[in-house]
């Protein structure tokens, strides 16, 4: 279900590793509580931020979340295909419905996250 | 919490539940965009049977309502129906509600589930020396609601009754797969179509009958959040969000709902007032400009100063738009004013516009 090569928050951020480049997403799990996402509020490029940090918002037709940066970084790319289809975050969350790349600051910030098993688990708990 | 009678279909169909006032619902089943535009283009099930069910019986049946609530129910003879409001002494509302007529000694109130208790208590406190028996028959209801232009070749088949000829806001007794029930054409969605009362006790046959009509003709089963979209792209006030204890009908632009001819009623001389003075505030539907969802109790700014927070908000499936409902100053409330709303950290533009924001073509 969750891809081996990710790593995850416990806000249900994903983040894959593409040399110092992370492309950050929201995880299965967080797009299905939100149903149907109408809306992606994404940072300008060149926005720096901090691990933890509001990236911006995801609104679906019932609520509105915040999405928070798993690692530090500067955004050298938002996925500008959210615009016109917002509903690829709920069709394809690890993938086309990516939110945004930042170039890390510090990969260090990754040692923080977890792995998809550790993250299965920890979803496990949330459920009881 | 509470559940209806038909909570063991939603958890087999997979709904996302909620808790609503206290009730097990499903709030989702698909999604809600998906069960939004199933019930405009064809048809949705609703299990709306949370909802509140009250037996005003006696002698003075009809006195006592006209009493309470601000419509004039000597209009209805038995078959009809009338959407009116519950009104306290302040002309405000304790509530909306549908008034079946059944007999002249005897109506059937539909009131919200949030409000069922408190409706309940008011009625009582207010019988006074009318002849009248009050019996809060919620729990032995189950209700279905079945919206959208689908709805009469998924229904005609099950019952005996002829829905063609059905009026809007009239009912009529008879067998639904097998059960009694009382179908009325009413609704919360804006589409064509009927609600489905019943006392029996193991109504399930009726929801697995729908389903079973309807899934081929498009139909999908509907939570509360599509509930929600579709009563608001129609412009259908809530109670809690459009309308309150705060609110009379005539702000909340249902002055057609507030008879001064009929007679007395709570709250009557205050309403008369206000009518004759001019209301100072007006419910109104807006638009969003700017991009963004404008959720209720944002707060609201008309030329830069404080006016109020939004009522109902949400991004409408079928317009794709951003719409909502907001009482602005009346003299700032005409169709294309802009004002703005406050969406988290950002003023996001907004304009008043016509509504319903969505009006069925059939």
């Amino acid at each position: 279900m969750y891809p081996q090569d990710y790593k995850f928050s416990k806000e249900h951020e994903w983040v894959k590793v593409d040399g110092d480049t992370a492309v950050i997403g929201i995880s299965d799990y967080a797009q299905n509580h939100l149903g149907d996402v109408v809306y992606v509020d994404l940072p300008a490029v060149g926005t720096k931020l901090t691990a933890h940090q509001t990236i911006g918002s995801i609104e679906s037709v019932k609520a509105v979340s915040e999405i928070f940066s798993p690692v530090s970084g500067e955004v050298i790319e938002t996925n500008a295909g959210l615009t016109d289809a917002p509903e690829k975050v709920n069709q394809d969350p690890h993938g086309q419905g990516w939110i945004l790349k930042l170039k890390m600051a510090d990969k260090g910030d990754l040692n923080a996250l977890m792995n998809a098993a550790d993250y299965e688990k920890y979803l496990e708990g949330l459920e009881h | 919490m509470k559940q209806t009678r038909f909570n063991a279909h939603h958890r087999r169909l997979g709904a996302k539940m909620v808790d609503f006032f206290g009730w097990d619902m499903p709030v989702e089943y698909k999604g809600i965009i998906d069960e939004h535009v199933a019930c405009r283009t064809a048809a949705g099930l609703f299990d709306v049977s949370h909802m509140g069910e009250v037996h005003v019986t006696g002698k003075d049946a009809l006195a006592f309502i006209q009493h309470v609530s601000s419509n004039d129910a000597a209009r209805l003879s038995p078959g009809m129906i009338q959407y009116s409001g519950l009104m306290t002494d302040k002309g405000t509302y304790v509530d909306d509600m549908l008034i079946y007529c059944l007999h002249p000694e005897f109506f059937l109130l539909v009131v919200n589930a949030a409000n069922t208790d408190k409706d309940f208590a008011y009625l009582t406190a207010h019988e006074g020396a009318y002849d009248v028996v009050l019996d809060n028959a919620s729990d032995r209801y189950s209700q279905l609601a079945l919206q959208g232009r689908q709805a009469i070749p998924i229904l005609q088949p099950m019952t005996e009754i002829p829905l063609a000829g059905m009026k809007p806001f009239t009912f009529a007794f008879g067998k639904v797969a097998g059960k009694e029930c009382l179908v009325s054409r009413t609704g919360y969605t804006g589409e064509d179509g009927f609600e489905i009362y019943t006392l029996d006790p193991d109504p399930g046959i009726l929801w697995d009958s729908l389903m079973e009509k309807g899934t081929p003709l498009g139909m999908q089963p509907v939570g509360l959040g599509a509930r929600d979209t579709l009563r608001l792209e129609a412009r259908l006030p809530l109670y809690g969000n459009d309308i309150d204890d705060t609110t009379t009908p005539l702000e909340a632009d249902f002055k057609w709902i507030v008879k001064f001819k009929k007679g007395d009623f709570i709250g009557r001389d205050v309403l008369a007032r206000q009518n004759e003075e001019g209301i100072t505030r007006k419910l109104v539907g807006f638009e969003l400009i700017d991009r963004g969802i404008a959720r209720a109790h944002y707060p609201v700014f008309v030329e830069g100063a404080p006016a109020g927070q939004v009522c109902s908000g949400t991004f409408a499936p079928l317009l794709k738009k951003s719409i909502g409902t907001v009482y602005l100053p009346a003299a700032k409330a005409a169709v294309a004013t802009e004002f703005e709303i406050l969406i988290r950290d950002k003023k996001a533009r907004a304009k008043v516009v016509p509504s319903p924001f969505y009006k069925r073509d059939y």
